[in-house]
């Protein structure tokens, strides 16, 4: 059992990929070459909203230019959702009729190199009509403006309502704070982008995509609907990813056309984007707006949250998950970690000449717990309070676990009042009160900041299926096999790139058989190599592809135990597996876990003859007690001091404390929770996309659109809780998006300590420095004149 | 994006460059260290048929004592300057300022000539050298030209370089023991151009006190006697430089040249 203790579930396990990643060894697509591949460049709308008249190719260049003409047979990517009112918008490969976004892909250039691709792009002529381009989401959803699809009566994706009857409580509530709020469009940046390599095997009659995606199955099924061939012939093999967050959660329509061109030609051709297209074209997540108010008593208890909220959804429905999804979570999950009296929520999924949004690491969470989390503070201020006390007065308790919340939500277990205490406790808010009055030398204001929420992970089909997308997740398998040499292999259809999935199964496999992690192989990514998954994504593969690799692994020790019981003539009951043998307890025989697969594959002689034939493979599948979700939780505390002159932030100290359930390998939470919360900084203070008046994206490079660095993320310390859940395998809940959750309200809840008493209250993300000046000048303009 | 094909040439002198680069005429560019070049080619923005690569030409590496001054070639990166492989005749303030450009991957490779002869607004030498009143060494086919680096400048991206003449080098006062400076570099992270540069400096000896107002999207903006900069001077300069009163660039830039003035006060 020690050994369980330091390899199995709970140790701090060195990720076992990190070998090649940390050699810069990973193998992307971006590595892979292929005898005769071609190279695709991509000519792109330059204007957000055109009729497009004619595109014409070159005299001479009509064999290497496609056009959505040429695609014959090959269909737009639909994402409809079921939910009543959803207006859908099927989305051309390649552009018909109309572009509706800058850098929407018009026609499609291939050439023996990048570089000679990008020379016939600029050969491609475009004639547009210029129409007018819708491009903020409020003004969007008003009626009378110019639409994004004309056959639609209005901009309006989807409108969702959660309805209550509020009037008691506004008749009542002492405080009543509303605010206007807003998050900025981002861009999702994975150090590696996207890429696509395709090429077609005769042999197979099979259509092979590389492609950088965290969710191979659900691509393979996207490319058979639009490509019109059926899944058999075609394979989607996702190589080392670097980096999803969501941005490679996606059927993308360069995948849809290189596996057409790759069949037409009959050979390789590769797509791989680059920093401009990422940036010009992709711009697709966190745009929201809410118009928010919130009840409370005199001493800032939370009664109530009324809101309307608009979520900027872009110009096509993203497959799999919908244009909807996200505006739609915003009402289910709006009322956070809190109990509350009454809730009312109306949302709006809003069309607009931008990229088509995607759900980036917390989907909705961050802007939803930026709203509510700012509101909470206004209570606190307008209550007199510290805002921790007003939040400790309706978290829910400990001993009302199991609970369900407002919009229904199981909340499966945890402490959540004590998260918030620890990281006050820890952050040490009274040093932080004292430095604050004190002031500081150099001018600077000191504020302290809050924000808790909790992550609803690996939800399933109950979830799921009413959304009705092209996606419901269900039940999760693995294929586990002992080769004959006693390395064991594990198969499974999620993706691993990031999640240290390689070493975190391993451990799953070692907790139950014993095996040394490094005698553990996980095979993933590739469609024909592994059980069908929905993939990698909502903090699902911890639970999911865990409780399917430890099923899976039951199986597999119920196999050896039959086999080296008769081996060593006990019942397979007396057996132990332990540190890779096989003991009869309570004595020193033992086989190896080798020498009891020799023997199966390799000497079979020596087996009874009434030995059960079913092997050392198993395929086996998991489903949660109840697929609601995990639920963890975090509360964010931080200080910062804010220049008033210059409008700079520094987050002068950062802590986390996550209950993220029975944690199987903590180093690997601690690194997701890092990762996390350097990009919540960046929503919080640094990502924005911003578009001109006619759609235009405005940061083209990365000096323009800025990401957080090494010298913008503080030591993050991190404490955690383990609060088992009773709905997974170990109690484990996933976790891998939340630290990307609260930075944002954290840190501007602090900014806004910080400048209270001059009048300020930032309620829009980023908090750029221009902002923070212009609302500190608006300040004292108002003091000025009042 | 990649860039479209081009020529490339790599001569071993500086004669047979600037010859080059008279032959080629409007299609010929030169290359230092690429680190402004490079993303300009692979945008397209600029579509040269021949690359001249200067960078290791020895003739723009030598630093030689003028007397008073000290001559840096142009193809001294700014690494070199960073590290003090190179003598500074400002006692540290151009090392100073080179830690704070780019990431040490672009100063391993970037040069002093490339970002003067670039003339990005806000690029740090542009200002500096305007701050400290250089002269930079230009070389063409019909001789050397010294120009003061503060009127080199003449907007974004554009200077009074010839087309075919080469920056050599750039000459820089020597500070006396009694000079005191400053610098600040406003930017939203390390390794960002500049949004707001201020700069002060005040050496008794050669009788200099000159204040900058720099990144301001154009040639930068110098105070020539700063003797007597006192807060509403400073406020001023910031207006005179081109931004309206209680703008957010009046702010910051205000901020910075404050900054910068009281760091060489020891304030
Ligand atoms: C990520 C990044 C961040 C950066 N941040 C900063 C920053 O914070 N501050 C800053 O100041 N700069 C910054 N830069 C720019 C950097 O300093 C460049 O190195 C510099 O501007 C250009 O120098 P170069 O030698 O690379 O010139 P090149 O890119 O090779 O050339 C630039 C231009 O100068 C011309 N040229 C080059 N040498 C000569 C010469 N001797 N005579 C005449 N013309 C010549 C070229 O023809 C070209 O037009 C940054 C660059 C990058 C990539």
């Amino acid at each position: 059992m020690t050994q369980s203790a330091r390899k199995g579930v709970g140790a701090r396990l060195r990720r076992k990929e990190d070998e090649r990643f940390l050699r810069g060894r990973g193998d992307y697509v971006g590595n892979i070459r292929m005898v005769g591949m071609l190279d695709v460049a991509f000519v792109r709308s330059p204007v957000a909203h055109a009729r497009i008249r004619a595109v014409r190719k070159s005299p001479g260049l009509e064999s290497v230019v496609f056009t959505i003409d040429d695609l014959t047979g090959v269909k737009p990517i639909v994402a409809n959702s079921a939910l009543k009112g959803f207006k859908s918008a099927p989305q051309h490969v390649l552009a018909r009729d109309k572009v509706r976004q800058v850098g929407e892909l018009i026609a499609m250039c291939v050439a023996p190199s990048r570089a000679e691709a990008e020379d016939i792009a600029t050969q491609v002529e475009l004639d547009l009509e210029e129409l007018p381009a819708v491009v903020d989401m409020v003004a969007a959803i008003e009626p009378g403006g110019p639409r994004v699809h004309e056959e639609w009566s209005d901009n309006v994706v989807l409108e969702t309502l959660v309805d209550d009857d509020l009037s008691t409580i506004r008749a009542n509530a002492a405080i009543k704070v509303q605010r206007r709020i807003r998050t900025a469009r981002q861009c999702m940046s994975p150090m590696e982008g996207r890429g696509v390599v395709a090429h077609y095997d005769r042999r197979l009659d099979q259509l092979t995509v590389h492609s950088a995606a965290q969710m191979p199955h659900i691509n393979r099924a996207g490319l058979s609907e639009c490509l019109g061939i059926d899944q058999g012939r075609i394979r989607v093999v996702a190589p080392d990813v670097g980096g999803g967050f969501g941005y490679k959660g996606i059927l993308l329509p360069e995948e849809v056309c290189l596996g057409w061109l790759a069949m037409m030609l009959g050979r390789p051709v590769r797509w791989l984007e680059d920093r401009f297209e990422q940036l010009a074209a992709n711009a697709n997540c966190r745009e929201h707006y809410y118009d928010i108010t919130g009840y409370a008593t005199a001493d800032g208890r939370l009664l109530a949250i009324d809101c309307e909220a608009i979520v900027d959804s872009g110009a096509y429905s993203s497959y799999p998950f919908s244009a909807c999804l996200e505006a739609a979570q915003v009402s289910s999950i709006l009322p956070g970690p809190y109990r509350m009296d009454g809730y009312r929520c109306r949302t709006w999924s809003a069309a607009t000449n931008k990229p088509p949004i995607l759900p980036y690491r917390g989907v909705a969470r961050t802007g939803v717990c930026f709203a509510l989390e700012l509101v909470v503070d206004a209570i606190a201020r307008a209550a007199g309070k510290e805002p921790y006390e007003v939040r400790l007065a309706c978290l829910v308790p400990p001993e009302a676990m199991p609970f369900v919340n407002i919009t229904k939500k199981f909340f499966d277990s945890g402490d959540y009042p004590e998260a918030l205490r620890r990281a006050v406790r820890v952050l040490d808010l009274p040093k932080w009160r004292e430095r604050q009055k004190r002031g500081e030398p150099d001018g600077r204001r000191v504020g302290v900041g809050l924000a808790i929420f909790c992550e609803q992970g690996a939800h399933g089909t109950s979830v799921y299926h009413g959304w009705g997308i092209p996606m419901v997740p269900g039940h999760e398998q693995c294929t586990a096999r002992l080769s004959p040499d006693g390395v064991l292999e594990l198969r499974i259809g999620a993706h691993s790139h990031g999640q240290g999935l390689e070493t975190t199964l391993a451990q799953v496999a070692h907790e139950i058989l014993g095996v040394d992690p490094d005698n553990v192989r996980l095979i993933h990514g590739d469609t024909a190599l592994t059980p069908y998954s929905t993939g990698t994504w909502g903090s699902r593969c911890m639970v999911m592809s865990g409780g399917a690799v430890a099923t899976a692994c039951k199986e597999i020790e119920k196999r050896v135990r039959a086999i080296a019981g008769k081996l060593m003539e006990v019942a397979g009951d007396d057996l132990v597996l332990e540190a890779g043998r096989v003991r009869v307890a309570g004595t020193d025989r033992s086989m190896s876990l080798a020498e009891v697969a020799h023997v199966w594959y390799r000497a079979p002689q020596l087996l009874p003859a009434d030995v059960d034939p079913a092997g050392l493979e198993t395929t086996a599948g998991y489903k949660a007690v109840r697929d609601s979700g995990t639920f963890s939780y975090a509360c964010h505390a931080c200080a910062v001091a804010v220049d008033t002159e210059l409008g700079t932030i520094e987050i002068l100290d950062y802590v986390v404390v996550e209950d993220g359930g029975t944690l199987v390998n903590p180093m690997i939470v601690d690194g997701q929770v890092f990762g996390g919360t350097a990009q919540g900084i960046g929503t919080a203070l640094y990502e924005e996309m911003p578009f001109d008046a006619q759609g235009q994206p405005l940061a083209s490079t990365l000096a323009d659109y800025m990401l957080p660095g090494a010298t913008e993320v503080p030591t993050i310390r991190i404490e955690h809780i383990e609060t088992p859940s009773p709905l997974s395998y170990f109690g484990q809940k996933g976790i891998g998006e939340g630290g990307a959750i609260a930075p944002p309200a954290a840190i501007t809840n602090a900014v806004n300590d910080a400048l209270a008493d001059l009048g300020v209250e930032m309620l829009e993300s980023p908090i750029t420095p221009r902002r923070l000046l212009t609302a500190l000048a608006a300040a004292r303009a108002r003091r000025g004149a009042g | 994006m990649k860039a479209p094909r081009f020529a490339y040439e790599k001569p071993q002198s500086l004669d047979a460059a600037i010859r080059l680069l008279a032959d080629g005429g409007d299609g010929a560019k030169l290359i230092a260290g690429g680190q402004s070049l490079g993303p300009i080619l692979n945008f397209r923005l600029a579509q040269p048929e021949l690359l001249i690569d200067i960078r290791t030409l020895p003739e723009l590496r030598t630093v030689r004592d003028e007397g008073d001054a000290v001559f840096l070639g142009a193809g001294t990166t700014h690494a070199a300057i960073e590290d003090g492989r190179v003598c500074d005749p400002t006692r540290g303030l151009l090392s100073a300022v080179a830690r704070t450009i780019a990431y040490r991957a672009v100063r391993n490779r970037g040069t002093l000539g490339g970002s003067l002869a670039h003339a990005d607004p806000a690029a740090d030498w542009v200002n500096l050298m305007a701050l400290l009143d250089a002269e930079i060494v230009a070389r063409g086919p019909s001789g050397e030209r010294r120009l003061h680096a503060a009127a080199f400048v003449r907007g974004p991206l554009t200077t009074d370089l010839a087309a075919d003449e080469i920056i050599t080098g750039v000459s820089v006062r020597k500070l006396s023991g009694r000079a005191r400076w400053g610098q600040y570099k406003f930017n939203r992270k390390p390794g960002e151009f500049a949004e707001a540069i201020g700069g002060f400096v005040h050496d008794p000896e050669l009788g200099m006190a000159r204040a900058l107002v720099g990144a301001i999207g154009d040639a930068p903006y110098v105070v020539a006697d700063a003797m007597r900069l006192d807060e509403p001077a400073m406020h001023d300069a910031v207006s005179r430089a081109g931004f309206a009163d209680g703008t957010y660039e009046h702010q910051i830039h205000f901020a910075a040249l404050k900054r910068a003035t009281a760091q060489a006060r020891g304030a």
